[in-house]
């Protein structure tokens, strides 16, 4: 509205003389910032921050599909804490992230330390690493799905031809195999990620400290303990809130390999409100079970936020 | 303690204690070590990642009967490649009409999202607008909000919008995974375009649309392409989005499609689900192939920004 008013009383004389307001103003940067920012603003207001409030506000309604919710308080909180299947599910998914994330930073860090060293092809053995994290997550997962079949699966027929096993193991059909058998799966996906992004981190170390430790004496473990380890924190706080986060609220995995089966033993969080929100048509319940997800993403966000700090703190500056 | 009290007086033994971390000190190591502690592990790590690739694709080529028998021929192999099931998956379902949504979708959603997030990157590096610092840290933010936790919602949003089980949802909806992530990546790319070449342009009177167009898009290419392969593969990628809004079969993108086509009924056909699985990664594993360092760059930059 200033803008066009602005433009339209500005008579020509006052254009000679000084510039207008409508000059000022489309010279101004908080004035073209903001028209530079309404693309962006629109997507994530309209679809991220909206529905963000709105499933917060959802979860304290009984809304189901098709028919509006009346607001019922904590009703929804208070069911899903007698629910001994939600329960489970938490605890499938801290099983889930715990795990998965400790070996994904193991066997990450591990391979990033093996393709930091003098190798032939390193570029093409990097390439090939990186490959699972292309593929999309669920068509890897039915090749697991097929892997780990009960009857025709290669694992447990070439354990058999080795003579370790007896008989096939059902791998999704077993509580407990079949959440070995997930995070597994995840852990394969995950590997690559980890590695590479902490390989590049690994790069940047220059050798002349390691040159340095070498003629000091250090052993291979004291060089990664108080050379590599240090200069590498504030890339493995980062790295692994990543990783940590997309675990946790991971879908795609366990919808194609158990959708939540057997008998709920492999229900993560998101899983489980996808199945009462949207086949058993609960929108509130199902919107309680993903806020109840909030506080642990905050606190792996708060962690990546203070491995930040700790690196500016490292750099000697105020930022970046 | 033992070593760190011996320290001083032990002399340098390279092959003992030179850890050969880094590829300036390798030459230490001698070739038998290098074997166990090197190439073993990766060998093996290696081996373990490509395994399911190759499983897949070999059992896509697989004829029926090998499939379900173990014991007369060796499972790792055939001996008798059919493309049968590649055949009955382009000409007996709708598989291509799947694979055109999926590239659709992901082109639609990755241009959107690439022109909102040069905008919005070069207005909170460049133009460093009141409160720009906040508006960066707000998209940081929105990078970590899941699509687990919004899909609820959104669903109900998307329906009442008029959208649901129309490809535009997918298309408007995944900008929001897409932009936090590519305006991270490309404020990085900004950041190291010199600023003086921008004073150049303003005192030789060019606008800021000039600029943007002339002077910093030619300059941050690169940023833009490991956007574009990044975000085009996060939407190929995406599931549970596609899930909860699409539901006639004729609008389904390839991950929702494959495990939902082929898995009614009693008889899995794996031939024709693995050949479904591989044929839908290849595009992306194409693309991959051609840009591979713009891809390391996307992924290792948005973490260390």
């Amino acid at each position: 509205m200033r803008a066009v008013s602005a433009a339209t009383d500005s008579a020509a004389a006052v254009r000679a003389a000084a510039p207008s307001r409508w000059e000022l103003l489309k010279w101004n940067r908080n004035w073209i910032g903001l028209w530079f920012m309404v693309p962006a603003a629109a997507f994530l207001l309209l679809f991220l921050a909206y529905p963000l409030v709105l499933g917060v506000w959802l979860s304290f309604t009984e809304t189901r599909i098709g028919r509006a919710g009346v607001f019922v308080g904590l009703e929804n909180y208070v069911w899903l804490s007698d629910d001994p299947v939600f329960w489970l599910s938490v605890f499938n998914t801290l099983l889930y992230t715990t795990v998965a994330s400790a070996f994904k930073f193991a066997i990450g860090l591990y391979l990033a330390l093996l393709l930091n060293r003098h190798l032939p092809f390193k570029a093409m053995i990097r390439a090939v690493v990186l490959i699972p994290f292309i593929v999309p997550t669920v068509l890897s997962a039915i090749a697991f799905w097929w892997i780990y079949d009960p009857q025709f699966s290669i694992v447990s027929w070439s354990l058999q031809k080795l003579g370790l096993i007896g008989r096939n193991i059902d791998f999704l059909g077993d509580p407990w195999n079949a959440r070995w058998s997930t995070i597994f799966a995840n852990i394969w996906r995950g590997v690559p990620f980890v590695a590479i992004t902490l390989l590049a981190g690994l790069q940047t170390v220059s050798p002349s400290l390691y040159e340095a430790a070498t003629i000091d004496g250090a052993s291979r473990w004291q060089m990664f303990r108080f050379v590599t380890y240090p200069l590498l924190t504030p890339i493995i706080a980062v790295v692994m809130t990543f990783s940590v986060l997309f675990t946790f609220t991971d879908f795609q995995l366990i919808w194609v390999l158990t959708r939540g089966g057997p008998v709920n033993a492999t229900h993560l969080m998101a899983t489980l409100s996808y199945q009462r929100a949207i086949l058993g048509g609960y929108l509130g319940e199902g919107s309680a079970i993903a806020t109840a997800m909030i506080p642990f993403l905050l606190a792996a966000i708060m962690i990546s936020w203070f491995g930040l700090q700790r690196r500016k703190w490292q750099h000697g500056e105020a930022n970046d | 303690m033992t070593e760190r009290a011996a320290r001083p007086a032990r002399p340098i033994n390279p092959a003992r204690s030179a850890g050969a971390l880094s590829e300036g000190m390798g030459y230490l190591e001698t070739l038998p070590r290098r074997l166990v502690t090197t190439y073993l592990p990766l060998a093996i790590i290696v081996v373990v990642l490509l395994f399911p690739f190759y499983w897949m694709a070999l059992t896509s080529v697989k004829p029926d009967a090998q499939l379900l028998d173990m014991e007369t021929v060796n499972p790792f192999w055939t001996p008798t490649p059919t493309l049968k099931h590649y055949a009955a998956l382009l000409f007996d379902t709708e598989y291509p009409r799947w694979l055109w949504n999926t590239m659709y979708i992901a082109i639609g959603a990755t241009i959107l999202s690439l022109v909102s997030s040069v905008f919005a990157a070069y207005a909170i590096v460049r133009l460093r607008y009141r409160g720009a610092q906040w508006v960066g840290g707000a998209i940081f933010l929105a990078y970590l909000v899941p699509p687990s936790i919004l899909f609820i919602p959104l669903s109900t949003v998307i329906y009442n919008y008029g959208l649901f089980d129309t490809t535009l949802a997918l298309i408007l909806v995944y900008p929001t995974i897409l932009i936090p992530f590519s305006t991270w990546l490309l404020m990085g790319y900004f950041k190291t375009i010199p600023f003086e070449l921008e004073e150049c342009a303003l005192i030789d009177g060019a606008s800021r649309w000039q600029i943007l167009t002339k002077i910093v898009i030619p300059l941050a290419i690169p940023g833009l392409i490991s956007a574009f392969i990044f975000c085009f593969t996060l939407c190929w990628n995406e599931f549970i989005y596609a899930l909860t809004f699409i539901s006639s079969s004729p609008s389904k993108t390839v991950p929702v499609a494959i495990v939902t086509a082929f898995t009614d009924g009693d008889v899995y056909r794996w031939g024709s689900i693995m050949a479904g699985a591989l044929f839908g990664s290849l595009p992306l594993v194409i693309l991959y192939a051609f840009f591979v360092e713009h891809y390391v760059s996307a992924m290792t930059g948005a973490v260390k920004e």
